[in-house]
């Protein structure tokens, strides 16, 4: 093999990438292929939201917005999020300094553990709730009763099974980013004589904060988003546990399409607006690190199309063979 | 002046003192950095008590069962057919996802067009749409007098409330695994190797299928296996196009959710179990493929 | 301040990183760890840091002007660390950086903003880089960044001061500059300096003490000019400077030791001594082939082959003398090797030949 190849003359080689692509009428038909590919599942269902929506004109879209349930679903929605992004903020902050920054037996174990809400089915997700909350079947039944404590049907429920659905998001787009970062600067910073908290505010976090603002962008868009996990917990009380997302399955149960469709609008919006700033904080990193590849960010989006537990083991000694 | 103990010293520099005076305590294995302690401590129990314990009910709940109402639950006929349909459908929309997810990776990584990184953006938004969303706008399309629905049910194509509803709307989910798990993989795929192919006389077909997809199979199985694997546990988007009907287009998910809706906790329970122990074992594989992945990149590298 | 490290073993998993390791640094020196890399030279810097702890239950000490610092964190050492990827802090301005460790102190012993200021200027000035201040990291050169690392080490004052392969990353023309100036600079502020490197050149232009490391040891210990001359080890010599090494068998003569038993003879090509064939031989004389000839400044390198043993060996020799000999490529030239070493039975014999002809040990 190497003999064949001692023999390819370099001076030979295309100076263009001509040897190594298609020709063009396959790209092309390739390109077509995907975009059509493309149009029909995601294009399509984004503008049959808005379209719909809009079907019977502004003045009905708007009036969506008089309805009292509706204006109740938002704000516990974004209750909801208010409470589930920040535990899984500071969560995030925690696993990744515990995973990037020490070295330990049973490091992978925790990093699978960390992914377990992503393996889960959201119907799961709620169900597990329910075993243990539940007043009626729940493990903490007794208690919970007798204290007068609601969880299940009721804001905590769903707050408690959000933040499971949502539980890894920071964690795994921080673990890469301080992985890239190194230690060194947390070194040298030690070695000037900063103590933990001064080195994690002055000198980590504004090497991650991107890594960080996608993640929690993330977070939230699913926060807000979660159907089936919400689904099981919440009993869909109209006006006090339907969150956005279940009130727009109620109005569409209901045949009341305009309603249901506005009420998708706005979280199709809130995708969208997720969508523009992964791509600002893409654009934003790739800028600060010279670097035009895209494709090639640190960040993941979808979360765990990259391993975690394959990362390279950083070995504390640069040394070592 | 410089001293080495370990070795008998060459110069005639004096040998220093080698005494040392015993006074300290000895601290085990000090970390440098701090707040492992912390971290630590804040991590496990976070997962724990949000993560291990939760789920550790499903388990719990199903072991005081027995076996034989295990059994009954986990096999009566509508989970049974749930199975098929979850797993079935779930199979071939992966495989649609992988082949497909393949193309618009490929296209997306190494052709230059018009409105590129708007398609690429575009990519993720199965992800980022809540999935009730999701599921309304497909059946808006897909169903009888829908935008597509409309042209193809003539055809005899049932789009919607149909086991074909569900692959549309569980190809929907999983596409953007499948791409964002092959753009990477192509884009630091060496060229080098493939000019190398080239220039010694293999055609660009041959190429491609000797050259290329053998270095991109691990990231498509692990691409297919993490669209698998949220195909199996989808709930939202498939429930409002899948018509739900009993025996026949219902999945596993709403099952149990059906189950807890009849205060049936140890079937649903149960029923939990045995996705559960689906999912595990597929994020065990997803592993083992990542990092096979890894390590074909790293050779390569 | 002086530095005192005793028994210092460090083990990462399996791997020994350190064994059974003690030095000790004067004040005021400038001191360099050399060796081949995985040799453990960074990690004897880091343990000195505070970046690593050595194994505990060895009986480590480590103690800066007698005081023992074995178990204090590395931000109580008062050490100056300079990274060889210099480790500046990317979002914060040159300023930023360098006034960081000042910031980062106590409160009452935290100097005023204008104090520290004025600190950073004068820093700057020191580096020779005033004016800079207001810049970010990455608008600066490999080698002012260094220098940035270099001034925000020294800002708190630090009473020793330890670079880690601190020209690295650097390009040769810039390492050569910057090693220099480094050197002027350690003579005129006096502090107490342990630098790693795996560049010998470095090591010896730079060091008033040369640490050679090996295989988690240290190998041997002295001035620069010293470990060159009187090396300990064959590693030693075969890591310092150019060496030319035969098996056995080089000196013919059966009277001379260098045969006896298994030996290794080692020449320095500066030792190497190139006459016509014509001049009178002696029984130290071996008949050589010129295989190359590459003259660069003021000596010229010229590999040999000699005559029915195929060794290759170098010699160097003047330019001067190349001209004057008329040298070429293919010629057959008697060779003297006017000062060898044999290194036997774990030790080194040094001779002379002299030009008669004799062979003279040198008393060890």
């Amino acid at each position: 093999m190497a003999a064949i190849l001692s023999r390819v003359r370099h001076d030979t080689y295309p100076k263009t990438d001509n040897a190594i692509t298609e020709p063009r009428l396959i790209r092309w038909l390739l390109i077509l292929v995907a975009i059509s590919f493309l149009g029909l599942f995601l294009f399509m269902p984004l503008v049959a939201v808005f379209v719909e929506a809009f079907k019977q004109g502004t003045k009905l879209y708007f009036a969506t917005f008089e309805d009292k349930y509706a204006v109740d679903a938002i704000l516990l929605t974004l209750k909801i999020a208010a409470i589930s992004v920040p535990l899984n903020l500071v969560f995030g902050l925690a696993a990744a300094w515990v995973i990037t920054k020490f070295s330990y037996r049973g490091k992978s174990l925790l990093v699978t553990v960390l992914d377990l809400p992503f393996a889960v089915s959201p119907v799961i997700a709620g169900l597990i709730f329910v075993l243990i909350f539940s007043t009626t079947h729940g493990w903490l039944a007794e208690p919970l009763k007798e204290y007068n404590i609601r969880i299940i049907f009721a804001l905590p429920g769903i707050a408690l099974a959000t933040v499971f659905i949502t539980l890894p998001f920071i964690a795994r787009e921080l673990v890469p980013v301080m992985q890239a970062q190194g230690k060194d600067e947390e070194f040298a910073a030690l070695t000037l004589g900063a103590g933990g908290w001064r080195t994690f505010f002055t000198v980590t976090l504004p090497n991650v904060k991107w890594g960080l603002f996608y993640g929690v962008i993330l977070c939230n868009a699913r926060a807000m988003g979660e159907f089936g996990a919400v689904a099981v917990v919440s009993g869909n009380i109209k006006g006090r546990t339907s969150t956005l997302p279940l009130y727009i399955e109620t109005l569409y149960n209901e045949y009341n399409g305009v309603a249901a469709f506005t009420l998708a609008s706005i979280l199709s919006l809130l995708a969208l607006l997720t969508l523009v700033l992964k791509n600002f904080v893409d654009w934003r990193v790739a800028k600060s690190r010279n670097n035009q590849d895209l494709n090639l960010s640190l960040f993941t989006f979808p979360p765990f199309t990259r391993p975690l537990a394959a990362l390279p083991h950083e070995h504390p000694c640069p040394q070592h063979p | 002046m410089i001293s080495n103990t370990s070795r008998e010293d060459t110069g005639d520099r004096p040998i220093p003192p080698t005494s040392v005076p015993k006074r300290r305590r000895e601290r085990i294995n000090r970390r440098v950095i701090p707040g492992f302690g912390l971290t630590m401590g804040f991590t496990l129990t976070y997962l724990t008590l949000l993560v291990l314990i939760p789920l550790s009910a499903v388990f719990i709940r199903t072991s005081g069962m027995g076996w034989d109402d295990f059994w009954k639950a986990i096999s009566s006929p509508q989970v049974v057919s749930a199975y098929k349909v979850t797993f079935g459908v779930s199979f071939y929309a992966a495989l649609t996802n992988a082949f497909f997810g393949f193309i618009v990776a490929w296209v997306l990584t190494r052709y230059q067009f018009p409105g590129r990184k708007l398609v690429d953006a575009l990519v993720d938004l199965p992800f980022a749409l809540p999935t009730a969303v999701a599921g309304i706008a497909l059946t808006a399309l897909y169903a009888p007098n829908g935008w597509l629905g409309q042209f193809l049910y003539p055809l005899g194509l049932e789009t919607a409330y149909s086991t074909t509803g569900i692959f549309i709307a569980l190809t929907f989910i999983g596409l953007p695994f499948v791409v964002r798990t092959l753009q990477p993989v192509i884009e630091v795929f060496d060229r080098e190797v493939e000019e190398a192919g080239a220039s010694l006389g293999a055609s660009r077909l041959r190429v491609f299928f000797t050259i290329i997809v053998p270095a991109l199979i691990p990231a498509m199985l692990t691409g297919f296996a993490l669209a698998f694997a949220r195909a199996i546990g989808e709930y939202g988007s498939v429930i409002f196009i899948s018509g739900n009907q009993p025996m026949k287009t219902e999945i596993v998910p709403l099952v149990i959710v059906k189950f807890l809706e009849n205060y049936n906790y140890p079937q649903a329970t149960a029923v939990a179990c045995v996705m559960l122990i689906a999912s595990f074992v597929l994020l065990l594989i997803v592993n083992i493929l990542q990092r096979w992945t890894e390590s074909i990149g790293q050779a390569r590298s | 301040m002086s530095i005192r490290a005793l028994n210092i073993h460090k083990t990462f998993g399996n791997y020994k990183a350190l064994d059974d390791v003690s030095l000790e640094v004067p004040e005021g020196r400038l001191v360099s760890l050399l060796g081949p890399s995985g040799s453990g030279k960074t990690t004897v810097l880091r343990i000195l840091a505070g970046l690593e702890f050595p194994d505990p239950k060895t009986g480590a000490t480590i103690e800066f002007h007698g005081e023992d610092v074995t178990n204090l964190s590395a931000g109580k050492r008062g050490v100056g660390f300079v990274f060889q990827h210099y480790a500046l802090f990317k979002h914060m301005t040159i300023e930023r950086n360098i006034g960081f460790g000042l910031r980062a102190k106590p409160r009452r012993e935290r100097p005023g903003d204008e104090a520290i200021a004025a600190r950073v200027k004068e820093l700057l000035e020191l580096v020779q880089l005033d004016g800079l201040g207001k810049r970010y990291p990455s608008e600066l050169s490999g080698g002012q960044r260094q220098r940035i690392a270099l001034a925000r080490a020294l800002a708190s004052q630090p009473k020793v001061l330890l670079l880690d392969e601190p020209f690295g990353a650097l390009d040769a023309k810039v390492r050569k500059d910057l090693r220099r100036w480094l050197r002027l600079f350690q003579e005129e502020i006096k502090i107490t300096t342990v630098f790693v490197t795996h560049d010998q050149e470095e090591a010896l232009e730079l060091a008033d003490e040369v640490v050679v490391m090996n295989n988690a040891r240290i190998a041997q210990v002295g001035a620069p000019q010293d470990v060159y001359d009187n090396p300990v080890s064959p590693f030693v010599i075969e890591f310092l400077g150019n060496v030319n090494r035969f098996t056995a068998g080089v000196s013919k003569p059966s009277k001379s030791q260098a045969t006896e038993g298994k030996s290794v003879l080692y020449v320095r090509p500066h030792d190497v001594d190139i006459r016509l064939t014509d001049e009178n031989p002696h029984d130290y004389a071996i008949r050589s082939k010129i295989q190359h000839i590459f003259s660069a400044g003021n000596y010229a390198r010229i590999s040999l082959d000699r005559i029915g043993y195929n060794e290759p060996f170098e010699a160097e020799i003047s330019r001067e003398k190349l001209r004057q000999l008329d040298l070429k490529v293919g010629m057959i030239v008697s060779v003297v090797f006017r000062h060898i070493r044999v290194f036997a039975k774990g030790q080194f014999k040094e001779s002379n030949v002299r030009e008669d002809g004799q062979l003279v040990e040198v008393a060890g």
